[in-house]
């Protein structure tokens, strides 16, 4: 369904040229789970924007139900049924929280935002007519860029750490967001994680480091192997060619 | 009587559709047109000078007052209002201008407002200007407001000016007696060559009072703003000021702070801040399906709203 042959992308950082994906290779089918974890600064994010659009590949294809989307700019990817949840989303001064859902469904859909609120567990009597900008927290901030997420109904949609700053207890029900939404619109989903409960969700967890992907992988094999492998190992993996695990990583 | 051309600049400048309710008088041109006064607010004309004296009885409360000025090409208006809100009584003033320039001259409005808001008064006081036409005239406005705020009274301030104005110099005094409340709310877009100039200061005179004032202007094109916002806290009082700009193009924005403190319990904060469209806002609203055209539309009408 959405498939990355032989991404790379190079961003330019005002010095020189940075290499920060290479040679990415994914297939994620339909209706799927997917988590894709690995030590910070590996290239989760990055290949996320890549299939958003936000960073444009310097080599490769991405392609979706086959169809070559990797010159589309950013709002045609959306259009097309892809969506993303920042990281850190941005807060805008003077739009309230009911509009801008309201946007991100999109000009056909119906979207009732109190019960978007509510699926990401805000109340929404204190939340529509807010203004979305420096009175709200990075948490209340997150869970406004999830519901945007599932205003729309999408081919898929991409979650860059969604539980960043969200409470213990709004993690609950975070996870049971994801799992309702896989299953009533048929998205696949990529989560960007590091947390367990988030891997359980995973039909298939990704395993992303030195701006490859180093194994792809269930959720039981990742869980057992986080507690075998450190961090340095898996940088190092991320840079072998093959993409396999060095030996002398395992203890 | 109102032509097309009228109708539709009293729909921009006073949300009016057809002629209000309650208290109004409509000014075209320099000469008024059409005046209603009611049991509890009377409008008069100065006989010093060109300009009305607004009457409001104490305790008037829910009833409003509607002062829409109409200009065309070569006119140049000068007139003094001067409102008299009794104590106690709570209404809304909407004294917007609107210049319809289709010629090479220049039209210009200077309104001069004095307002006092007697004690334990509250009063909402919109003021929008708007400016059309081909023509290559200029279109000027140049309002001065200076308002007296009565022991617990509020005052509150909402100032739009959105394009169609090629010269603008605003100047707001505000006096806070005790207890007294001040917002105000600015908008302002420029573009073109536009030039736009807003000078507020309040004076803190009576112990806790408070004013809020929340600035935010566009800058397009070769467009230029200055703002000049000022808190002088002469007693205990509490000020924020809250400044922001978006820049676009080649325009420029200056935005001077200033607050100072002639008491020792006056708590005065100034926040500015200049700045492009983030490009973070941007890339998430075309995430969401926006064009950056759309986006950017969409970022501008919410910060200006």
């Amino acid at each position: 369904m959405l498939e990355l042959r032989n991404l790379s992308v190079t961003l330019d950082n005002g010095k020189e040229p940075v290499e920060i994906l290479r040679d990415v290779s994914l297939s994620l089918k339909e209706n799927k789970i997917y988590v894709m974890t690995g030590p910070n600064g590996g290239g989760k994010s990055s290949i996320a924007k890549a299939i958003m659009g936000i960073y444009p590949a310097s080599k490769g294809q991405i392609l979706l139900d086959g169809e070559d989307i990797t010159a589309l700019e950013i709002h045609e990817r959306a259009r097309l049924g892809i969506g993303y949840a920042f990281q850190q989303p941005p807060r805008f001064k003077g739009i309230q929280v009911r509009d801008f859902l309201t946007l991100a469904g999109g000009p056909d859909a119906r979207v009732n935002p109190c019960n978007l609120l509510i699926d990401v567990g805000l109340c929404a009597q204190d939340y529509l007519e807010r203004e979305m900008d420096a009175s709200f927290s990075g948490g209340e901030l997150k869970r406004v860029e999830i519901a945007s997420i599932l205003a729309r109904r999408l081919k898929v949609a991409v979650f860059d750490e969604p539980e960043a700053g969200i409470d213990l207890w709004s993690f609950q029900k975070l996870t049971e967001t994801f799992r309702d939404l896989h299953q009533r619109q048929e998205t696949t989903l990529v989560i960007i994680s590091h947390q367990e409960r988030i891997l359980r969700l995973a039909d298939e967890v990704i395993l992303v480091s030195g701006g490859r992907i180093a194994d792809i992988t269930s959720h039981e094999k990742i869980l057992g192997d986080i507690r075998r492998i450190d961090s340095d190992c898996l940088c190092r993996q991320g840079c072998n060619r093959e993409g396999r695990a060095d030996a002398e990583c395992h203890r | 009587m109102l032509n097309v051309i009228d109708k539709r600049l009293l729909k921009e400048v006073a949300d009016l559709h057809a002629i209000p309710q309650g208290a109004f008088n409509i000014r075209k041109n320099g000469q008024g047109i059409q005046r209603h006064s009611t049991a509890n607010i009377e409008i008069v004309t100065k006989a010093d000078k060109p300009g009305l004296d607004v009457l409001i009885k104490p305790g008037t409360r829910g009833e409003s007052v509607h002062i829409p000025v109409l200009l065309s090409e070569g006119m140049e208006d000068l007139v003094y209002n001067t409102f008299e809100i009794g104590a106690g009584s709570d209404v809304f003033i909407v004294a917007g201008c609107g210049i319809h320039n289709p010629g090479g001259q220049k039209a210009q409005h200077e309104g001069i407002h004095e307002f006092f808001v007697r004690e334990g008064a509250r009063m909402k006081y919109v003021e929008k200007h708007h400016g059309e036409g081909d023509g290559k005239g200029e279109r000027v406005f140049n309002p001065r407001t200076v308002i007296e705020v009565e022991a617990n009274a509020v005052a509150e301030l909402e100032m739009i000016q959105l394009k169609g104005v090629d010269r603008t110099r605003r100047d707001t005094l505000v006096r806070l007696h005790k207890n007294a409340r001040l917002i105000v709310t600015e908008r302002l877009l420029t573009h073109l060559d536009q030039e736009a100039r807003s000078d507020i200061t309040v004076d803190f005179v009576g112990e806790d009072s408070t004013a809020q004032v929340i600035s935010r202007s566009v800058a397009q094109d070769r467009s230029r703003q200055l703002f000049h916002l000022n808190l002088r806290g002469h007693a205990r009082c509490r000020g924020h000021i809250q400044c922001d700009s978006i820049l676009m193009g080649q325009a420029q924005v200056s935005s001077i702070p200033e607050i100072s403190a002639f008491h020792p319990d006056a708590n005065l904060i100034h926040e500015a801040a200049i700045g492009k469209i983030a490009a973070e806002q941007l890339i998430k609203l075309m995430s969401m399906g926006q064009t950056e055209q759309e986006a950017e539309e969409t970022i501008l009408k919410g910060f200006l709203k």
